[in-house]
């Protein structure tokens, strides 16, 4: 019940926030220079001014300011969110088709990110004193300070140019239209070199910021007590330290669940990889506003969600925080 | 660095020559376009990527030689009137749509009178000279021009007077016609399926008209949108042509080096592709002509084309490219000498006053340029200024006239009338394009020359009035002129015939095939 009450407060406000953020980022887009009309006459090499007019015509650009956004607002009240003016496409239908890919990518990333940095930031806070845990955290930082368009370069020449094992970009083999387990294998294989480039930085933070947090939680008095009481050292770095420790790990978690749409711009231009991060990059190199405006609220939309989801996780995993936060 | 690769050219100019082998049939060939097209309805997209994809699923009545002659496509032979007003073709008659609908009169009456006029901003400019299009029987068409028109019969390339589908087109909202999804039209390839940011597949059109053609299975065309990840995809094998333009020019060395690698840079002599330097004429030191020829004597244009171009492209004389007709051959070439800029400067009084400088915004290339151009200018005392843009800020930059410097590269399109003139013309001054007259030049009788030369009959005529124009404008320097840019076609030399045409970067797949 209380859950209930608090999951309804939290989405009326998400409503306003959502459209405070249709209407910001609608007016942020139109100071950009340049209009689509130009831009796609200017791609075409050679134009007239019938052309431009007959562009601006089609997008409505003819139409003042307030006009063009009362019928973006009303048209996404509809879930229409428009026409992209580029790829001669609906928005949703742009977004829909490239979203499976998108989320293919980064929720591999994320799982494999949160599950090694936890595991290496645990090895790394049980081995404070020794050789190991400091190698763990000497990696971790050299992955945190990599340019990731760097890595994901180096991972290319090396596991795609000169060992030849994996395949340099895209998310199947073209033109072997493989069908059913080939398929996955297929997708699988292209999946490991951007998903492990794209899960190395958050790697590299969830490991320093669990030993950080698990070295803290170790100070606690019930720590003390667990030990004079005879538990195993195992047990109390798993129940009684990390359990403690996860509360900062579950903010970050939530942070980077919610830019799962949105954050992979580098590792899928670099890795060919269809996805929105690439749309989006390409949308906004375009004007193409209805495509990057419905792609902006498709993530503010996520973010919103996983605030939400992160602040339940809290409760459970922390049952000490109650009510309204 | 200009050796080596010259070399590679020399030798893979003879790898193109005729093949001693029988043409095999079979296989398919990967390749990359870039940037990904946002349709493949070539006549009403008319961009660069979308031209070179669906160059091969559409046609036009010719193609062009590599000295931009006429070659029979759909239409076998041409017939033009004595007074240069009354065009004949004669279509194939075993032509069918890529949907089985035989290909008739019928169509190109609707391509060029209906659709054309209505979408293609290129093709109307041809058009306006045209009175009238008339099919005289199912396999004869007739245009009727209201005055002689010099490049007449260099209009009819697939790209600029697509032939498109009547029975699909006549009579529906053109732009949202659900067949733009799947393209139809008469060429040696069909559409077959498009993953959006990932591959476009094209397979042979089995029942294509010339016999044996085309050899290949099909062409995949990878979208791969980061250069280097581009190279990469050719050195492991994954793609066997790099079209023009798909990788940074500081890479071509290396891949031309690998083994069984060909590099040309034939196929875009229709295009012909000239880089220059918008000076805007209207206010500032660009506004002076001494100022802009200074500019001229100031660039060592042979530098960039050696070490920026990889030694491919051409240095230009004038406003007139290398591949277009009618070059006045008697200028003073503009011969890098930084002395006689620096005397223009004191003459005029250059007082040291900032410039800006506008970068093509397309990548790594480009951006040296300027940086190499700067250089240039500030050895003779030119102070630059270089703003960064993105490709929007550019056209937006150019459409206002807010700039002093600016670098674009356009098509020639064989003929000055096409694809020359409307730089200097003066009723090409319009704002919000960066394609016209941007530099703001105005000079009656340059006007008069052109618009006279144009619709002048015959070519001797024709042939005077542009040598006079190019001596002025080779006087007034409106803009400057940088190079003829050479653009390699990277690929595995047992690809062979991959560029038969002056148009061969977007037509090439029909002819080519593959030596096991």
């Amino acid at each position: 019940m209380v859950y209930a009450r608090l999951i309804a407060m939290r989405l009326f406000k998400a409503v306003i926030v959502l459209f405070m953020i249709i209407v910001f980022n609608f007016f942020l887009i139109q100071m950009a220079p340049g209009d689509p009309a130009a831009i796609l006459a200017g791609e075409a090499g050679a134009t007239d001014q019938e052309f431009l007019r007959q562009l601006r015509e089609q997008f409505g650009l003819d139409q003042p300011l307030y006009v063009q956004l009362w019928r973006y607002v009303s048209g996404i009240a509809t879930l229409d969110f428009g026409y992209s003016y580029r790829q001669q496409m609906p928005v949703l239908d742009l977004i829909l088709a490239r979203l499976p890919a998108t989320l293919l990518l980064t929720g591999t990333a994320f799982v494999l990110s949160l599950a090694l940095g936890i595991f290496a930031g645990s090895m790394a806070a049980a081995r404070v004193k020794k050789v190991s845990g400091s190698l763990i955290m000497a990696l971790a930082l050299v992955f945190y300070a990599t340019p990731l368009f760097w890595v994901a370069l180096m991972a290319v020449l090396l596991f795609s140019v000169y060992l030849d094992w994996l395949p340099a970009y895209g998310m199947f083999t073209v033109g072997a239209h493989y069908t059913g387990w080939a398929h996955v294998l297929d997708v699988l294989n292209h999946l490991i070199l951007p998903a492990s480039t794209l899960a190395l930085f958050f790697m590299a933070i969830y490991t320093r910021m669990t030993r950080a947090s698990m070295l803290e939680a170790s100070q606690q008095d019930y720590v003390k007590t667990a030990r004079a009481k005879g538990l195993k050292d195992r047990v109390i770095q798993r129940r009684h330290i990390l359990r403690n420790a996860l509360l900062p790990i579950i903010t970050l978690a939530g942070l980077q669940a919610g830019q799962m749409v949105g954050g992979a711009i580098l590792t899928e231009t670099v890795f060919a990889w269809p996805g929105i991060g690439r749309l989006m990059y390409e949308a906004l190199m375009q004007r193409d506003y209805n495509l990057l405006l419905g792609i902006f609220f498709f993530s503010a939309a996520l973010v919103i969600v996983f605030n939400i989801f992160t602040d339940l996780v809290y409760r459970l995993a922390d049952p000490r925080i109650k009510g309204a936060s | 660095m200009k050796t080596p690769l010259a070399c590679a050219i020399a030798a893979c100019g003879l790898a193109a020559l005729p093949a001693m082998a029988e043409p095999q049939s079979g296989g398919v060939i990967n390749t990359v376009i870039q940037p990904e097209p946002p349709g493949l309805v070539l006549g009403m997209i008319q961009n660069a990527p979308t031209r070179t994809v669906a160059g091969n699923i559409y046609e036009g009545l010719l193609r062009y030689d590599t000295d931009l002659n006429p070659m029979p496509q759909l239409a076998t032979s041409w017939e033009e009137s004595d007074d240069g007003l009354t065009y004949t073709f004669h279509l194939r008659e075993d032509v069918t749509w890529h949907d089985g609908e035989p290909f008739t009169a019928e169509d190109v009456v609707f391509s060029a009178d209906v659709f054309h006029r209505e979408l293609n901003p290129s093709a109307r400019a041809v058009l306006q000279h045209v009175e009238s299009i008339e099919a005289t029987d199912d396999h004869t068409v007739v245009f009727t021009l209201s005055q002689p028109f010099g490049p007449f019969m260099l209009s009819f390339e697939a790209g600029t007077f697509t032939m498109v589908p009547k029975h699909v087109y006549e009579g529906t909202d053109f732009r949202n016609n659900e067949a733009n999804n799947h393209p139809i039209g008469t060429g040696p390839f069909k559409f077959e399926n498009w993953d959006r940011g990932t591959v476009i597949e094209l397979v042979k059109n089995e029942d294509y008209y010339e016999e044996g053609l085309p050899y290949l299975d099909g062409v995949n065309w990878h979208i791969i949108p980061d250069g280097a990840s581009r190279a990469v995809a050719y050195e492991n094998g994954t793609v066997d042509v790099l079209p023009y333009g798909t990788v940074e020019n500081f890479d071509v060395p290396r891949l031309s080096e690998m083994e069984n690698t060909c590099i040309t840079q034939e196929g875009h002599e229709y295009f012909s592709p000239f880089a220059m330097l918008w000076m805007n004429n209207r206010e500032g030191p660009t506004a002076d002509k001494r100022f802009r020829q200074a500019v001229m004597y100031a660039m060592n244009r042979e530098f960039a084309r050696d070490v920026l171009w990889n030694g491919l492209g051409e240095v230009p004389l004038s406003a007139f490219g290398s591949n277009a007709r009618f070059q006045n051959e008697d200028l003073e070439p503009y011969d890098h000498d930084p002395e006689k800029a620096r005397e223009l400067l004191d003459e005029m009084g250059y007082d040291g006053e900032e410039v800006t400088l506008l970068p093509l915004p397309y990548g790594e290339t480009w951006t040296r340029w300027a940086e190499a151009v700067q250089q240039n200018l500030s050895e003779v005392g030119i102070n630059v200024r270089t703003e960064s843009t993105d490709v929007g800020g550019w056209n937006q930059r150019l459409g206002e006239w807010d700039y002093d410097l600016a670098f674009t590269y356009l098509y020639q399109y064989g003929d000055p009338a096409l694809g020359i003139s409307r730089t200097y013309l003066s009723d090409n001054i319009e704002k919000g394009s960066p394609w016209n007259n941007v530099e703001g030049y105005e000079n009656e009788r340059v006007d008069e020359l052109f618009n006279e030369a144009a619709t002048a009959f015959p070519e001797e005529k024709r042939e005077e009035l542009y040598h006079e124009v190019q001596e002025i404008l080779h006087e007034d320097v409106p803009v400057g002129w940088l190079l003829e840019l050479g653009f390699p076609t990277i690929y595995r030399c047992n690809v062979k015939n991959l560029v038969t045409s002056g148009v061969g970067v977007n037509d090439g797949f029909k002819d080519a095939w593959i030596e096991e």
